[in-house]
């Protein structure tokens, strides 16, 4: 008896709409993020992240209602990130019904956001972003560092310093992105997840790369993930959640059945 | 139709515990309220937290919550979830050193680091996800719920109760913990039933169909 590694299914959201198509049979409307929520939570999602990609910030209040719509509905922890720049905007989404933001770039400009926020709503509910990409040549061990801007902006910062800086600051979970992987569905970069994971003491979220259910448990045992988090592999139903769940306790991951 | 009210001092996520309320138990009259002479009308009582201990403290002391839940303990069911079970105790490791409300004698303790499994690896604090809740004594909120369901968790801090007797049921990371305490009209909780899809809901329900010890 242990705490359940979690598997978390992330909707990418563009003006209330959810994006880059979900195809479950039994669904009516596959943009509607409330019915694909509802369904990922059938399945024994163990919770759900949005990420708000609309572009316009004047459409931002769209992503209010939205949460406010599932969190009526889905009850499992919710998350939301994409946009979160200030306190005003974390306590929005946690009024909507949001149990933890996401937070990226801003961090980056401004550590010391994290710290607030981390004072004002308690660590449980800040969620660090952190995109990172490989600098190390072949051979070289392991060296990671923070892009912004959706992997196009390098900072010239460590992943691994940064992920500790952040933890340290008041982050009570980091969602960890290889943008090496993200995409590719060749699996996580595991290097990159365990130096993290063994770095920090608070909970970290594998994504990027996920193209089949052995890579979700490879997350977890050779990665040290405590989540893992993946979004197309669900949305084409070509595995369903509980299918991931089965692979990953068949390999002896502890898992919510 | 029977009430149950929310009490709103500040912290944390009430309307997810108000939307769980209403969604367990559609014919109940749910309220999200901060006048103590609105919590002392309802039927029944939640008292919800979330973030840091000295904040929900002073924000109950400035409010006059303090006396209005010893009255709540006393009259009408009492459901504290997170930390606002942790608010019950006696006093919390957090924040240097915390004096909490003293309904429940007791301790708020931080889990010890390294905190390691029987592997050897370290476990992370907070402890967070779905963890499973091994029921210690028969309890009306208990029904329906099969023995060590999995409940949503995310704390960094865990009560010890002074009398054993109090302890509902415990979970493991690594070693027991109290995770829920049952005295009297008080049903409180460490971890988040209006996050715990069915048990959490049936939990809620169950709640709202008892009539506490009194």
């Amino acid at each position: 008896m242990s705490l359940a590694k979690r598997i978390i299914p992330c909707l990418d959201v563009d003006n209330g709409r959810v994006v880059k198509g979900v195809k479950f049979v039994a669904i009516r409307d596959a943009g509607d993020p409330v019915e694909v929520a509802r369904r990922y939570d059938q399945e024994g999602a163990d919770e759900i992240t949005f990420l708000d990609i609309t572009a316009s910030s004047d459409d931002r209040e769209t992503m209010v209602h939205v949460v406010e719509e599932v969190a009526g509905e889905v009850f499992i922890p919710l998350t939301v990130g994409g946009g979160i720049r200030t306190l005003d905007d974390i306590r929005r989404m946690l009024n909507a019904g949001a149990d933890k933001v996401g937070i990226n770039t801003a961090a980056v400009c401004n550590p010391e956001f994290v710290r607030e926020a981390a004072r004002r709503f308690g660590s449980q509910c800040i969620v660090v972003a952190i995109d990172a990409k490989q600098v190390s040549l072949p051979g070289e061990p392991g060296r990671w560092e923070i892009f912004t801007h959706g992997g196009r902006k390098p900072t010239g910062l460590d992943a691994v310093a940064w992920a500790k800086k952040m933890a340290a600051y008041g982050a009570g979970e980091i969602l960890l992105t290889s943008m090496d992987r993200d995409g590719t569905r060749q699996g996580f970069d595991l290097s990159l997840t365990r130096a993290i994971s063994e770095a920090v003491p608070i909970p970290v979220i594998a994504s990027g790369g996920v193209g089949n259910l052995q890579h979700l448990a490879d997350g977890i045992i050779a990665g040290k993930a405590d989540a893992v988090l993946a979004a197309s592999i669900f949305h084409f139903a070509e595995y369903t959640i509980r299918q991931a769940k089965v692979c990953m306790a068949a390999r002896g991951i502890e898992v919510r059945l | 139709m029977s009430s149950v009210a929310v009490i709103d001092y500040g912290m944390g996520n009430l309307h997810s515990i108000a939307k769980a309320l209403q969604h367990a138990s559609p014919d109940v009259e749910v309220r999200i309220v901060a006048d103590p002479r609105l919590i002392l009308q309802a039927d029944r009582v939640v008292f919800p937290g979330v973030g840091a201990i000295r904040d929900c403290m002073q924000a109950l002391t400035d409010a006059g919550l303090p006396e209005v839940i010893r009255q709540v303990a006393e009259s009408r069911p009492l459901l504290g979830i997170c930390l606002g079970m942790q608010a019950l105790l006696t006093d919390s490791e957090e924040n240097d050193h915390t004096r909490c409300l003293n309904v429940v004698p007791g301790h708020v303790l931080h889990f010890t680091r390294p905190l390691l499994n029987q592997h050897g690896e370290t476990l992370k604090i907070p402890h967070m996800g779905w963890n499973q809740v091994h029921q210690r004594q028969p309890h009306p909120l208990w029904r329906n719920i099969p023995q060590d369901s999995r409940f949503y968790f995310v704390h960094s801090y865990y009560v010890q109760p002074d009398d054993q007797s109090v302890i509902a049921a415990v979970t493991e990371y690594p070693d027991p913990f109290t995770c829920a305490l049952s005295c009297g009209n008080i049903f409180a909780v460490q971890f988040h039933p209006e996050k715990s899809q069915e048990v959490g809901l049936q939990l809620l329900k169950n709640f709202l169909s008892w009539d506490g010890a009194s």
